[in-house]
């Protein structure tokens, strides 16, 4: 499940792991297990040579890259495409991406469980993965294979780059046999092979047949990073055409001779069933065909969406609670400020005393932080599609495993695995919730009812935004103790429901004597991965908790941070504050707010420049981001991804809040849940902070200290401290809770 | 039997007067580029034009269309050409996901008929569509852009 994590960063993890260190060897591609036979019969095409697992060359040049994972607006299938480009030298015109197969060919799963159980000795191609900063990816990779699968997207990403330096040497092994030279005098430059002593050369795609008889070795050299001619240029993206004219495919577009559709609803306590439901009202409304009952969940199908909604509306479904019926927001918030108040933790980090600093600090600040459940609310609701017939399913759908739910889909069809043709289709965003394959099920759910017909399922937004699989709710206890010259020296954090690996607790200032700790159990809805993780929480809790602490040393809250932080972070911090001109005046009546935050190996500062309206509101006039992830491979994606990740971010600082009452999500569908539109969304500029650093993830980053960084301005403005998200719940005049709230 | 002119066409439509455009659009007539997010007419990803105004389909009952004309995203592209605003959506790099880009192309394609060279004001009152995505930036650039062009 932690496929969304890994997915939209693994490329450029993967690249980073081995560019940082320069020119490392390429073991991966020749590694003995190899899953190239199988990769011919499933992608293999006439007029064409798949010289890898993962790359196809044709006659004509044109080079078809199978990226395992699903698009869902990150850019990341061109990343890896120029990535194959750049190491196989080819001209990215000829450049085309295929999602891969949801084939276990694909997923290269026992790569990863080699490196895991260290049984492969992959020369230091991987050696950069096991170091990248931490053990994370690692971890991740491990934890998708128990899932099932996404290592798919993991794997793959990390024998993509290596893979094209492996065709590229086929292709002049290819070249200096039909021209009787030696291998090393072969050269080659975008797309045409060349040996100058004898002024030949060759197209690639005239090798590729050629070049496919070879087998590579396990030694190649990775490209250093000054020799990059692709990678790091903005280059546009191979799937936007389709996105401007209407042609995209998702998984609601899928038109089908004879389909018919479905509408679901869930009981509405997850974990709760269904008792009993008279099927009379909605059988006898126009075009509806059936009914369909299961254990949780009761769908119309009918002739089209609308009278299969219309018609679910006329059922009353009777359901049965279960364990969950009682569970409360309120309830939990309660547990949760008891739980931080108490003395049951866990610890996640520690250094010096922290104990002993805090009570000889010359200062002490504390504060308590909240922050509520969010829904992750893609723009596309789920939708999916199949069909079973003949012993055989083919599934439609968008999902961010989809060898996984191909087995599950499989299961629950009781169809053989060999017997299920599966579409991943694109994803109208993902964020973390497509990493959960449930709304994939109902599609076969249906399809075993319909007698052969294809049907597709889709979920209304309330279906969706009442169930997700939410972002944790939270409290945060942290205090500080500063020193007579106004350094912090003494931090605590104690914090419930941790959901993300240790390491993303870990405080990102060098204090002397911190602790971080936790205490879990005490949130039971439902939680999946939302954009950034635990990261959302720390990255409002503790940079708000950091502006505190410099308010109370005196200190601007960018001075105080700098004092406090390593290198990279510095020129991060600097680079922000130069471009969002911190240290002049704001324009009369508003005032600016900084945070800094690193997550999936980038750091970035950002600076909100807010005012607040007559409405008591927050406004966001302009956010300043500042970036190191270490390298970028297509820069200007990489800018609308941190932009995106702002965006999002601010939608939960001011609206985002979902509340549980009876185990029921109280909120709908956007009226009630809102979001960040044009008229609210801030000026943004981002800034690219070069660096020899490991490579850095971009879909993410963006995210965690927005929050913080609009709080801190709202601060640095009315002098009101807001310790609570979704800031619409404040009249930030007074810094007054609303009592409507 | 409803009669609806899209893109030009007629077409006649054997569904109730209550049935949403979009649902008409997408199930009935296959014209899926309009899109479904909220059905409430919260998030503009269903936006169509109707007499040249950006409707939000999802609540528009198609009885309530009566002779209007229809044009949805599938009607910008004329051959292998982009429409002026489809134009600078690609040369912004603006769709992320894409799942919206229907919506607030037709909402931009709507505001630089009225108003060919619209101001910053002028986007923000009448792009209220959602981008999930926040590809705000993007496609507030890619209006100007189009404006220009
Ligand atoms: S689907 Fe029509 S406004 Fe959201
Ligand atoms: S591009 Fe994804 S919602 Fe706008």
């Amino acid at each position: 499940m932690a496929g969304f994590k890994v997915s939209r960063r693994l490329v450029l993890y993967s690249l980073g792991g081995v560019a940082a260190a320069g020119g490392l060897a390429v073991g991966i591609a020749a590694m003995p297990y190899s899953t190239l036979p199988r990769a011919r019969e499933l992608v293999g095409k006439d007029g064409e040579s798949v010289l890898r697992t993962w790359i196809r060359l044709g006659a004509d040049d044109a080079v078809t890259v199978f990226v395992p994972h699903v698009d869902f607006g990150q850019g990341s299938q061109t990343a890896v495409a120029m990535m194959v480009a750049e190491e196989m030298d080819a001209d990215w015109k000829h450049m085309r991406v295929e999602e891969a197969p949801a084939d276990a060919a694909f997923a290269n799963g026992a790569l990863v469980r080699n490196f895991l159980l260290g049984n492969v000795h992959v020369p230091q191609a991987l050696d950069g993965l096991a170091n990248f900063g931490s053990r994370r990816m690692a971890q991740n990779m491990g934890f998708q294979i128990t899932g099932g699968s996404s290592a798919v997207r993991g794997t793959g990403a990390v024998t993509l780059a290596p893979a094209g330096a492996a065709a590229r040497w086929m292709l002049r092994k290819a070249a200096a046999q039909a021209w009787g030279v030696p291998l090393e005098e072969v050269e080659t430059e975008a797309s045409v092979l060349h040996h100058r002593a004898s002024n030949r050369s060759a197209r690639y795609g005239q090798m590729a047949e050629a070049a496919a008889r070879h087998d590579p070795p396990g030694d190649l050299k990775l490209k250093e990073r000054a020799a990059y001619r692709i990678v790091g240029k903005t280059t546009p993206r191979l799937d936007l055409p389709a996105k401007v004219d209407g042609t995209a495919h998702y998984p609601h577009d899928l038109r089908l001779e004879g389909m018919l559709y479905a509408a679901a609803r869930q009981a509405p306590v997850i974990g709760g069933t269904l008792l009993d439901v008279d099927p009379a009202p909605a059988m006898a409304m126009r075009g509806v065909k059936k009914v369909v009952k299961t254990g949780d969940a009761v769908f119309v199908v009918a002739d089209n969406t609308w009278r299969a909604r219309v018609a679910l509306d006329a059922l009353e479904p009777r359901w049965n609670d279960g364990a969950n019926g009682q569970v409360s927001s309120g309830a939990i918030m309660e547990a949760m400020n008891r739980g931080v108040a108490g003395a049951e933790f866990k610890t996640d980090h520690e250094a010096g005393d922290a104990e002993t600093a805090l009570s000889g600090a010359a200062t002490k600040v504390e504060a308590l932080y909240t922050i509520p459940f969010l829904a992750h609310a893609p723009m596309a609701p789920p939708a999916m599609a199949a069909q079973i017939k003949d012993g055989a399913l083919e599934i439609w759908c968008a999902v961010q495993n989809p060898l996984g739910a191909m087995r599950e889909a499989a299961k629950r069809a009781g169809v053989k695995e060999d017997k299920v043709r599966f579409h991943n289709m694109l994803m109208g965003g993902g964020f973390g919730r497509g990493g959960f394959a449930d709304y994939a099920m109902h599609a076969v759910d249906v399809a075993k009812e319909t007698d052969g017909a294809p049907v597709q399922v889709s979920w209304t937004r309330e279906e969706d935004m009442t169930h997700d699989w939410y972002r944790q709710a939270s409290v945060a206890k942290l205090e500080g103790g500063l020193d007579a010259q106004g350094r912090l020296v003494a931090f605590r954090n104690s914090f419930s429901e941790r959901r993300d690996s240790a390491e993303v607790s870990a405080l990102q200032y060098e204090v002397p004597n911190h602790l971080i700790r936790y205490v879990n159990g005490l949130n039971p809805v439902r939680w999946g991965y939302w954009r950034s993780v635990d990261n959302t929480l720390h990255g409002f809790t503790v940079e708000c908790f950091m502006d505190e602490c410099a308010r109370a040393a005196g200190k601007d809250p960018a001075e105080f941070r700098r004092a406090h932080i390593s290198e990279r972070q510095r020129a991060v911090l600097d680079r922000v504050a130069e471009i969002s001109n911190w240290g002049s005046a704001p324009p009369e009546g508003r005032a600016r707010g900084i945070a800094l935050r690193e997550s999936f190996g980038t750091v970035v500062g950002q600076v909100a420049e807010v005012s607040v309206g007559d409405n008591g509101q927050v406004r966001v006039h302009h956010v300043w981001s500042a970036a190191d992830a270490g390298l970028v491979v297509n820069p200007g994606n990489f800018i609308s991804q941190i932009e995106g990740g702002v965006i999002f971010g601010l939608s939960a600082a001011l609206y985002g809040e979902i509340s549980v009452e009876n185990g029921r999500v109280r909120e709908q569908n956007f009226p009630d849940y809102d979001m960040v539109r044009m008229a609210e969304a801030p000026r943004q500029t981002v800034s690219i902070v070069e660096s020899a650093s490991r490579i850095g993830g971009g879909g993410e980053p963006g995210t965690p200290a927005i929050a913080a960084a609009v709080a801190n301005g709202v601060f640095a403005l009315t002098g009101h401290r807001v310790r609570e998200l979704p800031l619409r719940h404040f009249d930030l005049r007074s810094g007054a809770r609303r009592a409507s709230a | 039997m409803i009669s609806l002119t899209i893109n030009g066409a007629s077409h006649a439509l054997d569904v109730e007067e209550d049935m949403p455009l979009l649902w008409a659009l997408r199930d009935v007539l296959n014209l899926t580029g309009s899109k479904y997010g909220c059905g409430v007419g919260a998030c503009g990803a269903c936006t169509v034009l109707i007499n040249g105004q950006a409707v939000r389909s999802c609540s528009m009952p198609v009885g309530a269309v009566g002779g209007g004309r229809i044009e949805t995203i599938e009607s910008l592209k004329q051959g292998d050409t982009l429409s002026k605003v489809q134009q600078a959506w690609v040369e912004t790099q603006a769709p992320q996901c894409g799942y919206c880009q229907s919506g607030q192309i037709m909402a931009a394609t709507a505001l630089l008929r009225a108003k060919p060279r619209p101001t910053d004001a002028d986007i923000d009152a009448a792009m209220t569509n959602i981008c999930r995505c926040g590809a705000y930036e993007q496609i507030r650039a890619a209006i100007h852009r189009a404006a220009e062009a």
